[in-house]
Formats: structure tokens, sequence, C-alpha cells
């Protein structure tokens, strides 16, 4: 019975450590989606160039972690500028089909890139000592990464939803959400709202991308293969939503977690199922606006 | 010249459109040596009809098309390794029917809902499929495919030879009966009205027309073709991989889709033609390169040149024209 | 005769906001019907009901005597309620032709077969051309909608509900965004509509309204405020005091 329960404290938490990674990937994809109605799947590129600007600063350039993960940040959020500017504005009042297709030509892209500049294999992750191994708690074991993992996506998430619910930007972001066209006529910007939103989803992608590059390899089909997920998060979240994709995080992480201890003949199997009933029961998500 | 479909619109057959005939028996004497790689383009052109149908005139985008094409596939497989079915029309009709069942039944979910969660849906239907050929390996043989796949003559008298022949030939005639009947669809009353449908939901809703079963016809007719096209695949390749199922090639199918021309039949052709003969070119020769090659073109067909190659061949008709 | 057109009670609210107040209305065959009433009265809102567009809180929705409220737009466009909407959809990338065909084709039971070529229903063209024919745009029939200016396609949006030879017809706001030299086309259109049908028009233009109608009805807050000739409702205090100004200025 004992290693029952403690089977069940360690799925719950490298469950609770995976649905984080995967939602301060998502946030930003859900309220961008939310803003402009953008079907933007090229969203794990993002997330990987996180996981790969890490490991690189890590392996190559000896980076100290913390510089190494902000960097990750502030290099994807750059990054998202630029493809924004070039790229994305082309596509904001496109029909859904060609922005569908334009994410994945971005994702080709990025493959062939990420394979051309690192080759097909899993990155390594050079953790520093002090984040490796396991400290003991209450009598457990607990692995000193996803502690970590947890802990400051914790901190995130909380300036994250401090900043959209108290801050003008945050006031602004949640009334274009609500209601684009009211949002322009009361004369906020949206378009470069959009772009600072855009980019600071962008940037929180690569954060979430380099934090989970241990839970989530980082190699260069790593955007088609994540991609369900993402989605799967926002959109039983609900599109726009910032709570909603929370709750879907979590409980696809630790479902995942779960399957994959127990039952791992069966994979994601269950993922599907469940996002499928979830959608037919909800179909504008958890706590979505619109459908 | 891509004027929609309407009804005054002439659906008698013009003289370019016997070309893709002519070719295709041309290639069957001229380039024996090729007859897999043609077979292979056939099936795709098939399974590009069928997402043209029902994305490029109905207006459904859907990421989840090979779960139909890759549960023809394994259909047709199974029931040949598994329980020694081995006429390829019985093989064919299974196939057609499963699929049926399953376009049915999905798209009665997918087609309730709108924009984001039905492009999920179908992605999640695609992964779900995908997960299941990847883990139920006594019966689908997991990541290592399914072998043992035997088919048998068709119609009792044309054994699949190591050459392809019979499969190309096969593939061929499969192709042409299904695109007859796609095609009068199109110019029928019922294609004008998803071409509506696809145009403006709301009124076709507010003239009373039942759109959702329309387009719950067009759907499972289109997973049929797909499942189809899928039987075609196993039947020539005599095998069943995990590439015929799941998210990456809906992807696929969709770009091959775009970049020939979407909402035209000839979209379908041209498509699967240009991608498939240039990767088989390519991508054994720079694998990295292919991908970036076609991310850029789609990337440019998508910006600039929405209509696909047929879309580029109009434009340079219209200035042929213009010159005269 | 039975009223084509009936509502009882009919209300509808959004949490603690009242848009349609106990409305009860009544349409009788071949009616000259306009609804009238401030911006944000709930005019379209009514519509939407009526339609099926919305589903109403309270009250009771029928037509030709019978109870629609459970059923769905197509199925109460087949049982002979049609709409125009304020602002055009229309099918804008298909010809007028098309755009007024489909109507018909969906009401003629031809838009569900598969295998006949649809250019070989020669009923279908020919009713198509005669309502295109009586709005006056027979001309323009194999222009695409989009081509047109504005002033033809409300003209089209008209003809495409006309095709489901409706015995109730809903008018929203039909000249809305009709430039003034083109809003003669409209008045001249609603005149040539067939006498049978019932008509219920939205209207801000009270040129048009008094021209066309042989009743209005005033609509304020989403609550009836009175009923009557053009005359008696010209003349109302109430009215004026809402919606048209002080009579005494």
């Amino acid at each position: 019975m004992d290693s029952f329960l403690s089977a069940i404290v360690s799925v719950l938490f490298y469950g609770v450590a995976y649905g984080m990674v995967l939602y301060v990937i998502s946030v930003g994809l859900s309220i961008t989606m939310g803003m402009m109605g953008i079907a933007n799947l090229a969203h794990g590129v993002f997330a990987m160039c996180g996981g790969y600007v890490l490991v690189t600063a890590l392996a190559k350039y000896q980076i100290p972690f913390p510089a190494a993960l902000a960097l990750s940040f502030i290099l994807v959020a750059l990054l998202s500028v630029v493809l924004d500017r070039l790229l994305y504005k082309h596509i904001y009042a496109a029909p859904e089909l060609e922005q569908v297709l334009f994410s994945i030509a971005l994702i080709f892209i990025a493959i062939a890139i990420a394979r051309i500049a690192y080759g097909t294999l899993q990155q390594p992750v050079m953790l520093p000592e002090y984040l490796k191994d396991q400290f003991t708690f209450l009598g457990r074991d607990f692995p000193t990464y996803r502690v970590f993992i947890i802990l400051f996506s914790s901190v995130l998430i909380a300036a994250l939803w401090f900043g959209i619910e108290n801050t003008k930007w945050g006031a602004m972001v949640r009334a274009t959400v609500d209601n684009h066209a009211m949002a322009q006529s009361i004369g906020i910007n949206t378009k470069l709202l959009f772009s600072v939103t855009f980019a600071l989803g962008g940037g929180l992608a690569g954060m979430g991308g380099a934090l989970g590059a241990e839970i989530i390899a980082i190699q260069p089909t790593y955007p088609f293969e994540q991609l369900v997920f993402f989605l799967i998060v926002v959109s039983v979240g609900g599109l726009g939503s910032l709570k909603g994709p929370f709750l879907a995080a979590l409980l696809i992480g630790v479902l995942d977690t779960a399957c994959k201890y127990w039952i791992p003949e069966v994979g994601a199997f269950f993922i599907y199922v469940v996002t499928i009933g979830i959608l037919l029961w909800r179909p504008m998500g958890l706590m979505g606006k619109r459908a | 010249m891509n004027k929609l479909i309407g009804f005054q619109s002439n659906s008698r057959l013009r003289m370019a459109e016997f070309l893709p005939w002519i070719l295709a028996l041309l290639v069957f004497f001229v380039l024996p040596d090729y007859l897999s790689l043609g077979a292979q383009i056939l099936t795709y052109i098939l399974f590009a009809l069928s997402l043209d149908l029902i994305t490029g005139y109905a207006g459904v985008v859907t990421l989840g098309h090979a779960a139909f094409f890759g549960v023809g596939a394994y259909t047709c497989g199974i029931l040949s390794a598994k329980l020694g079915i081995t006429d390829p029309v019985v093989l064919l009709l299974c196939s057609a029917v499963v699929c049926a069942l399953l376009g049915f039944g999905t798209g009665l979910i997918v087609l309730r809902t709108q924009k984001l969660t039905q492009l999920m849906l179908t992605l999640a239907i695609a992964a779900l499929c995908y997960e299941i050929a990847n883990k139920a390996t006594p019966i689908t043989g997991g990541a290592d495919g399914l072998t043992g796949v035997v088919i048998g003559p068709v119609l009792g008298l044309f054994k699949f030879d190591f050459l392809n022949k019979t499969a190309y030939l096969w593939c061929l005639a499969i192709l042409f009966v299904f695109w007859y009947v796609i095609r009068r669809l199109i110019y029928s009353p019922f294609g004008i009205t998803l071409t509506g449908i696809k145009e403006n939901k709301q009124r076709m809703q507010a003239i009373g027309v039942p759109v959702n079963g329309y387009l719950l016809k067009a759907y499972t007719f289109a997973a049929v073709v797909a499942g189809v096209a899928g039987a075609l695949i196993t039947q020539t390749n005599q095998f069943v991989g995990l590439n015929v199922i799941g998210f990456e090639p809906s992807g696929e199918i969709l770009v091959m889709l775009i970049l020939g021309g979407v909402g035209r039949i000839y979209g379908a052709f041209v498509g699967p033609l240009v991608y498939l003969v240039a990767q088989d070119y390519l991508a054994k020769q720079f694998p990295e390169y292919w991908n970036l090659g076609i991310g850029m073109m789609l990337l440019i067909v998508v910006l600039f040149a929405k209509g696909g190659v047929l879309g580029i061949v109009d434009k340079l008709k219209l200035y042929w024209r213009g010159k005269e | 005769m039975t009223p084509v057109l009936q509502t009882f009670g009919l209300s509808k609210q959004f949490g603690a906001l009242t848009v349609a107040d106990q409305i009860d209305f009544q349409l009788e065959p071949g009616a000259r019907h306009a609804l009238i009433g401030p911006n944000g009265a709930g005019k379209t809102t009514f519509v939407n009901l009526l339609t099926g567009r919305l589903t109403p809180s309270s009250g009771q929705v029928k037509i030709i005597g019978q109870d629609a409220t459970q059923l769905s737009e197509s199925e109460r466009v087949k049982l002979g309620l049609g709409r125009t909407f304020q602002i055009n959809s229309l099918f804008n990338k298909m010809t007028v032709m098309d755009n007024v065909s489909l109507g018909i084709s969906e009401r003629l039971g031809i838009s569900k077969k598969m295998w006949r070529t649809a250019n070989a229903f020669k009923n279908l063209q020919e009713e198509t051309l005669e309502i295109l024919d009586l709005l006056g745009i027979a001309d323009d029939a194999n222009e695409i909608v989009s081509q047109l200016p504005y002033g033809k396609q409300r003209l089209v949006e008209i003809a495409i509900s006309l095709g489901l030879k409706p015995k109730v017809l809903l008018l929203d706001e039909p000249a809305a965004g009709v430039p003034s030299m083109e809003s003669g086309r409209i008045l001249k259109a609603l005149d040539a509509l067939p006498q049978d049908i019932a008509i219920l028009m939205i209207e801000h233009d009270m040129d048009l309204v008094f021209q066309f109608a042989s009743r209005i009805t005033v609509l304020v807050q989403g609550a009836v405020l009175c009923e009557g000739t053009p005359d008696e409702i010209a003349k109302d205090k109430r009215v004026h005091q809402v919606y048209l100004g002080d009579p005494d200025e």
C-alpha cells in the first residue's frame, strides 16, 4: 500500500512538473490565438528554439544556468518579433486554411534548420551541479530539477497572472481577447498590442522549452511531435483564457505521466480520448469564451 | 480562370482533361522502371482528390485526413496478413466500408464544431489512430510495420508482379473510376451546394439548406475515397507502415494539394506528381534540404501564389492570351 | 384568415438584460408591415427570434398557425419564413444567377442530387431569371456578385430570399448602406414584390417606411410601444416623444 501511495505521489509530482512546462509553453499560444484568431501551429518552433538556445549556451559557451535560461527567453522573444514583422503580418486576415499552411511551412523550415545545425539526435542538457540528483524532504526523495521546474514555473505563472489582472497591458489584452472590434474602437492599438504579446508569448514558449528540455527532448522533430499536446492544452483549456489552459495542462501532464507509468502499452491513447470527450462536451474548452 | 463552378457551368470534358490519362499510359509503356513510384503517385492523387473534396470544395479544414488513409491501409493489410483475405476488390470494398463508418462517426463529432476546436478534433482523431497503430503491435505490427501482406490477382487474372505493372494499372483503373465519380459530384447540384456552403455557411442555413447533413455526406464520402487510396498503397507495397497514418501524412497531403492548387480537381493531380517526383529525386540526395525546400516553397505559395502550380499556369495563360 | 406569423409573449433575456419583453405580434397574409424603433430597441433581436437564430427565454412563435418555437432556422424556412440581412450576406465569388439558384435548388429538392450535372435543370434557370427580372437585375445575371455596386447587391440579397417562395418575408433594413441615388431602385423592387407575400420590414428610413407600410409597429427597449396605421403612428404623442421628435416643433 505504501509503495502504491508512493507511486501516486511520484506520478503527481512528475505529472505536475510536466504540466507546468506544458503550460508555460502553451499560454502564449492561448492568448495570441484568442486575441487575433490566428491558427498558429508553429508555436512549438519557439519552444524548440528556446531548448536549443539553452543547450548550446550550457554546453558550448559554458554560460551559467540562470543566464542561459534568461537568454532562452530573450532570444526567442526577439525571434518572435522578427518573424511577426517579416512574415506573420501577412496572414493576420487570411482564411484559416492559409494560416494553417503558413504555420506548417514554418515548421518544415525550422525542422530543416535544426537538422542541419544540430543533427537529428536528442540534445543532452548539461544541468549545473546544484540542480542535479535529488534531495530529501519528509523522508522522500525528490529529484531536484523537477522541484526547480515546479517552483520556477509557479513564480513565472504568478507573475503572468498578476500582470494580466493588474497592469494596463493586461487590461488591454483582456479587452482585445473579449471583443477585438470594440477594443479597437476605444483606441487600443491592437496591432502593437498583438506584437508585444506575441513576443512575450514566444519568449515564454522559449523559456518553457528550455526549462522542459529534460522532459521534452530537444530534437528537430519537436514541433511536429509536440504540436498535438500544445493544441490540446489550448483548446481544452479554452482559447484566450489564462486559467483554463493551466487546468488542462496539469490534467494532461498528470494523465500522461500516469498512463506512461501504469499502462505504457496504451501510450497517449487516453489523452486523445479524454481530449475528444472534453471538446465534445464543451467545444469552447473548459474555460473558453469562444469555440 | 478559377471561377467557382456554378449552375451554369459547362461540365463537358475539355481536351486538356484527356492529358493525365494519356500521360499515365505513356509512362506505363515508356518508363517501366518507374512504375513503383508511378503507382505511389496515382494513389496519392486519389488521396489528394478526397482531401480536395472536403477541404477545397466543402471548406472543411482538416489536419487528420490521413486517419482514413491509414485505417484503409491497415484494414487491407490486417485482413490480408491476419485473416488471409487476398482478393484485391474485396479488400478495397472492406476498406471502403470501414472508412465509411469511421468517416460518418467522426464526421458527426467534427462537423458540429468550428475553427480551432474542429481543427483540434481532426488532429486528435488522427493522433488517436496513429497511437492505436503504433501500440497494437500484435495486430498492426507496431513501429516495425505490418508484413506478410499477400494480395491475390485482380479479378483472378492479373497477378501482382515484381515490376509493379499490375499495381500501376490497378491504381490507374481505380483512380479513373473515382475521378469520374468525383467530377460528376462536383458539377452536380450537390457539389455546387457544397461550394455555396464554403462561400457562406450562415447564409446557406438561412435559406434552409441542412448544412451539417450535406457536409456529413461529403465528409463520409471523402473518408471512403481516402480509405480506398490507403488500401491501394498496401496492395502496391504489400506492406503497411506507420508513415501512412497520423498527423504527418495528413500535413503532407495537405501540402501536396496546396502546391498543385486547392479547390480544383487537377490541383490534386499536379500536386502529388510534382511533390513525389521532387521528393524521389531530391530527398534521397539531400534529405535536410528537402524539408527546407518544401517549407520555403510552401511559404512562397501561401504568400504569393495561392493557386499553386495550376494558379501559376492560369496566370501564364492569361499573359499569353493578352499578348495575342 | 390565419395570420401567417404570430408571437405570444415572446421574451429574451441575457442575464439581467431584457432584449425582448413580452412581445405579442401578428402578421396577416399579404401584409405590408414595418417595424420601427430607436437604435438598440431590439428590432434585429426580434427578427432573430422569429427566424430561430436566437432561442427565446419564454413565449411562442407560430408560423402559419404552426408552433415553430422549437424549430431550427432551416426548418422554419421550409415552413415559409424568409429573411434578408442588414449587412449583405451573399455568395460573393459566385454569379448573381448562382446566388439565387442556390435557394431555389434547395426548395425544389434539386440540391441533394449528386449525379446529373447542374446545368441540366432548366426549370431552375427559368425560375431564377423570373426573380431577377422582377427585381430588375436580369441583365447582371452572370456578373460575379462582388463586382456589383452595393445597391444591386442589396437587390441580390432580396432575390435570394424570394427564391425560397416564402409566405412571410422579413426584410432587415433593406435600404441600409445604399447610397441615396440608388435607393429608388430598392423602393421599386419592394413595390414589385408579390402581393400574396406578407412582408415585415425593419427600417430607419422614414420616407421608405411611410411609402411602403400599411401598418407600423413601434418597438422601444424590447417592448411594443404601439401599433397602427401610418397616420395613427405619425400622430401618436408617445412615438414622438421617444422617436420622431415633438410634433409641436
